[in-house]
Parts: C-alpha cells; sequence; structure tokens
C-alpha cells in the first residue's frame, strides 16, 4: 500500500483554505516563519478517507482474532467500559477543575472514581494505598522503585542494591538501574527462586527484590514465605510485578504475603485496551509503611462524605504524572470490577490458568516445555526440536499468521531456547483454543516434511516476511518529501 | 562448528587470543549463532579499566541483547570501529573481522576454557 505521502497529487484539495486577510509576518518574528511551505500530502477528501479506511483494515485486533501473545494478556476488553468512560460528565471534564476555587464541586463524581478505583486496587492486591499516576507498567515499576530509595532514605539505611531473577520481566532490571540501583542478577533454579540462591546474594546493601510472580514462564514462586522472610531479616523490600495479576487475582494478596511495593496493568488485567489500541496505566500499591512517599496529590474523602485533593503531603516523592494519570482508563477499569465482582475477578483468573495449562497439555508432545510444573496464566514452552530442520520459532511465528492468529511471544523469556509463550487469557472458549492448537500441530508436522513452507510464511498478510536486521541496522524513522 | 585451537574460552562464550601482553576478544560462533542477526555492538572507548569477568559491553541482535564479559583485566587499548557500520561482521566473521577489543592484560581468568574443553561445554 503507498503512504499518504506518495498518493500526493500537486495541487489536489480537500478544502479550501481561506485567505488570510494579513501575512503572518504581522503577527510572528521573522525567526519563526516558514522560508517555504511544509510539504503536505495534498489529496481529496475521499481520497483521505479510503486511504485511513484501508489502513483500519489492515489492523490485527483482539476483536477480529485470537490474539494468544505471552504476557501481554490480550484479552477481549467488554464494550460496557467504553460506554461508561464515554459518558459525557467523565469525559469531558476538565482535568484542571478540581484544581480550581469550587471546581471540586464540580469534580465530585470524577474524583470519587478515582478514590473508589484506588480503595478497590486496595482490597484486590491487599495494599494499604495505592496511586493512580503512573501512565504505564515501566512507570509504575519506576515510581515503586523511588518509593522505595525514598524508604530507605528515611529510615537512614544505605542501600545500593536491587535484586533481578532471570525469571523477571525485562523492564524489572531496567527500572532498578534507572532508579540508580546496581542490578543484582539472580539465577532461577527449575525456573523458581530458591530461599538458598537468595542467600548467596543477600546483604545489608540489598535495598529490595523486584519479583514477577507468575514469572516469565508463567510459573507461580512457591518459596515466597521463605523469601519474603530473608528479605525483611536485613531490611530489604520487596517489589511486586503485577503484570501477571490476571493469573492470581481474587486468589492471593500480594499485601498478605509480604509485599511492601506492586503495581498492576490496568491496561491488561482489568481489560482496557493496549496494545496501539489505548493508553496504558499501572497503579502502584504500597504497604503502611511506605503510604507516606506516594506521589501527590492525594484524592481523600472527608468525614463529610466529600472528595478533594491532598496536596499537603511532606515526604512525597512528588507528582510523577501531569494531572492524575490516564482518566479515562480509570473508568473502565472501575467498571470492569465493579461488574465482575469479588467472585467474577477469581473466576476470571481460574479461566486464564485452566486455558493455559489446557493448551499447555495439547501441545507437550509437539513442543518441549521444560517446565512441567501446573503453569499459571501462560506458559513457554521450545520448538528447539525443529531446529534440525532448519524451522525457528520465527518462522512457526509468521506460519500462524497465515491461519489467522495473531503470533505468540517468541524468543522470550530468554532462558528457553527458540520460545514460543503463550498466554490465551480467559475470554477464549475451548472451540478457540482448540482451532489454534490444531493449527499450530498441523504447522509443526509440516516443519518436518516441507519445511521451505514455513520460511516462506506469511503468505497471505499485507506484507510478506519482514527484514527485521536490515529495519535494525538501516532504521528509517521518517518519510522524505 | 568452529572452534579455532590456540583461543582460550570463556563459559559466558567470549573468545580470547594471547600475544604477548595483547589479549584480542570477541564472541564465539556458536554466540553469534545463537543471538542471529546482530545490529548493534556498545563496546568500551580506548583506556578503560577493566577486571576479569566485567561487563565490557553488549550485543543487540534482532533477538535479544546480551551482555559481554572480560575473560582477562587489563587496560582496552584499541576496539573494532569497523563494527559500529557493520556490526554484521560478528555473525559472518566472528574470529577475525568480528574481534571486538584488544586489552594489555594483567591477569587471565582463572576459568578459561581451551578450544576442546569449550566444545565439551557446548556438547553438555
Amino acid at each position: 500500500m503507498k503512504t499518504v505521502f506518495a498518493k500526493s497529487v500537486s495541487g489536489r484539495l480537500g478544502v479550501m483554505p481561506a485567505t488570510p486577510a494579513d501575512p503572518a509576518g504581522k503577527f510572528l518574528p521573522a525567526s519563526l516563519l516558514r522560508k517555504k511551505a511544509p510539504a503536505l500530502p495534498e489529496l481529496s477528501e475521499l481520497d483521505v478517507v479510503r486511504h485511513f479506511t484501508a489502513l483500519s483494515t489492515l489492523n490485527f485486533s483482539v476483536d477480529g482474532n485470537f490474539y494468544p501473545l505471552g504476557s501481554c494478556t490480550m484479552k477481549f476488553n467488554p464494550k460496557a467500559g467504553e460506554l461508561v468512560a464515554a459518558l459525557p460528565r467523565f469525559a469531558n471534564a476538565h482535568p484542571l477543575l478540581p484544581q480550581l476555587p469550587e471546581g471540586e464541586e464540580l469534580a465530585q463524581g470524577s474524583l470519587q472514581a478515582v478514590w473508589e478505583l484506588e480503595k478497590s486496587l486496595c482490597e484486590i492486591n491487599g495494599m494499604n494505598a495505592f496511586t493512580l499516576q503512573p501512565m504505564a507498567g515501566a512507570q509504575g515499576e519506576l515510581t515503586g522503585a523511588l518509593l522505595i530509595a525514598a524508604y530507605h532514605k528515611a529510615a537512614g539505611n544505605k542501600k545500593n542494591k536491587i535484586i533481578c531473577p532471570d525469571s523477571a520481566h525485562g523492564t524489572n532490571p531496567a527500572t532498578a538501574a534507572l532508579a540508580g540501583y546496581e542490578v543484582i542478577n539472580l539465577e532461577s533454579q527449575g525456573g523458581l527462586i530458591t530461599p538458598e540462591a537468595l542467600a548467596n546474594v543477600l546483604d545489608d546493601g540489598v535495598a529490595a527484590l523486584m519479583m514477577t510472580c507468575p514469572n516469565t514462564l508463567g510459573l507461580f514462586e512457591r518459596h515466597l514465605p521463605a523469601l519474603v522472610e530473608k528479605l525483611h531479616a536485613v531490611d530489604a523490600l520487596l517489589y511486586y510485578d503485577g503484570a501477571n495479576l490476571n493469573a492470581v487475582m481474587g486468589r492471593m494478596r500480594v499485601g498478605d504475603v509480604g509485599f511492601d511495593v506492586v503495581h498492576v496493568n490496568l491496561h491488561k488485567t482489568m481489560s482496557t485496551p493496549h496494545g496501539g489500541g489505548g493508553p496504558g496505566s499501572g497503579p502502584v500499591g504500597v504497604s503502611e509503611r511506605l503510604t507516606p512517599f506516594l506521589p501527590g496529590p492525594r484524592v481523600v474523602k472527608d468525614p463529610d462524605g466529600r472528595f478533594r485533593l491532598k496536596t499537603d503531603l511532606p515526604q512525597s516523592i512528588g507528582q510523577v504524572t501531569p494531572f492524575y494519570g490516564h482518566f479515562g482508563v480509570f473508568v473502565k477499569a472501575l467498571a470492569y470490577i465493579i461488574r465482575l465482582g469479588k467472585s467474577g475477578l477469581a473466576r476470571a483468573s481460574d479461566y486464564a490458568v485452566l486455558n493455559a495449562n489446557y493448551m499447555r497439555k495439547r501441545l507437550e508432545e509437539y513442543l518441549d516445555v521444560p517446565y512441567t510444573d501446573l503453569c499459571m496464566h501462560e506458559f513457554a514452552a521450545s520448538a528447539s526440536r525443529y531446529a534440525k530442520h532448519g524451522v525457528h520459532a520465527l518462522d512457526i511465528a509468521k506460519a500462524l499468521l497465515d491461519k489467522g492468529c495473531h503470533a505468540p511471544t517468541i524468543y522470550f523469556p530468554l532462558i528457553v531456547k527458540e520460545c514460543l509463550m503463550i498466554e490465551p487469557t480467559e475470554t477464549e472458549n475451548k472451540e478457540t483454543l482448540d482451532a489454534f492448537c490444531d493449527d499450530l500441530i498441523a504447522l509443526l508436522q509440516e516443519a518436518e516434511k516441507k519445511p521451505e513452507k514455513l520460511h516462506a510464511a506469511p503468505v497471505t498478510m499485507p506484507v510478506r516476511r519482514l527484514d527485521e536486521t536490515k529495519a535494525a541496522r538501516d532504521m528509517v524513522l521518517k518519510e522524505n518529501v | 562448528m568452529s572452534i579455532p585451537e590456540g583461543l582460550k574460552y570463556a563459559k559466558t562464550h567470549e573468545w580470547v587470543l594471547i600475544e604477548g601482553d595483547t589479549a584480542t576478544i570477541g564472541i564465539t560462533a556458536f554466540a553469534q549463532e545463537q543471538l542471529g542477526d546482530i545490529t548493534f555492538v556498545e563496546l568500551p572507548p580506548a583506556g578503560t579499566s577493566l577486571g576479569s569477568g566485567d561487563e565490557f559491553g553488549s550485543v543487540e541482535s534482532v533477538k535479544a541483547a546480551s551482555e559481554l564479559y572480560s575473560p582477562v583485566s587489563g587496560e582496552v587499548i584499541a576496539v573494532n570501529a569497523d563494527l559500529e557500520e557493520s556490526p554484521g561482521l560478528i555473525n559472518s566473521d566472528p574470529y577475525h573481522g568480528g574481534w571486538m577489543i584488544k586489552v594489555k592484560f594483567s591477569g587471565l581468568s582463572p576459568e578459561l576454557l581451551s578450544s576442546a574443553d569449550y566444545s565439551k561445554l557446548l556438547e553438555a
């Protein structure tokens, strides 16, 4: 498909721009004036409509097809959430309103939505308080790391290290490094963190352990109580990367286990659009001892039932986001929590785990599943036995596209060779899971007989196999017009 | 799989060529094959002092980014500038054109393997 620039024809117009009465130079200093007109594409309105309509049909979305992208929780987002978030009194509320004189009176509903979502997340995760400010998971992690630093500073602790297991999300070590900590790698044993391995790297200089649980192998860290005890003994905090909360909500509260900081991804677990479909949101929850350091302003409820913004927070790490975060996402997440309720959230997790285990069992004969324990909401499988036919995880992923499925996550986690990481989510039915497994099994059988067919994939997509190496080596980030 | 004799090998898949007091370091054919097409290499400037086992840079491929660990201690005296424009040299010629750094070394990691032992490690 041609770009909108390539479709441009000089002189073609969609609208007739008004001729200015005065030249721009009358209002702007000469240094701000363009020397020549911008090279905007010139098209008719119909050209533009057709261009973008055609582009939109090339979208792959969970509304159209199965999307088992491991670690991304691409579940279906109920349309009711969109309906509620689009209510004019939410959607049109000005973000400055609660800061204006008397403005709080006009923003009570929005403030209440924020307050209630914070309280719901506290209840679901067993934490003392939540901030909704971070606008994505990674920003939530950084906020969490800064909270950990603020705690240790206030306690007079000298800490300069954060431990990250090799089964953690890749963002965890990046977060620790960005926050100024030395990153200590912890090797998992049989896919899990063991108290013995932790003891080898633990000392007084450790500020925290950042744990993704279930981890990227889809395994639950079953040694948690012993790990918590060891860390607390040296006043190290526990950070829970809740990106995989979808596996345990309603079944385990991380606060009850002894975690001090947790971030959750509303855009995954609480079912709001993501992956190009909408902005993220990574709220951070803390235990009581870290609450004074949370970012401000905070929404509080006065004894008379009114909601207001509290800015007098002397120990706060400060504001981490303009305004309060992605408010539209909050409304969708709150709607999701209210609609499912306590039992519904637990059932969502149950089905996420059941679906993943069903697929794992159906596929284990054809792929090597390195950790044969019951998995949680996702599992990692290795396609390394097909390498001798010249077929790699990438070829399998591309061939799946031709079957109408999104590919699983590939080559991650790094500790599994030729890895395919599959996360079906709870919103898929058995027929969809079976169809995917049938397609994948057929492809794997083909890999042994006709590997060239997989090398040629995809053949039905808008573009054929992309040259990822060339794209990375010769990056072209703008259209030259 | 090419594992030339005359080089020493680290368990983390770096090779080292010792000539007098100069150690030339790169990654093995096995390492580049595991990584796939390499798209970016980050190396330390000449003058950097390294301890044995220290991270000295990273390689990035379409699949993953990996750290590089120094099999020797000493001071970096030369860096392969060709890799900035042509990181693919590490894939096409890992033991010659794909060399990464030269170090005036003061000590070797005690855990370095011979080509025969490295070959055994890969088979295990």
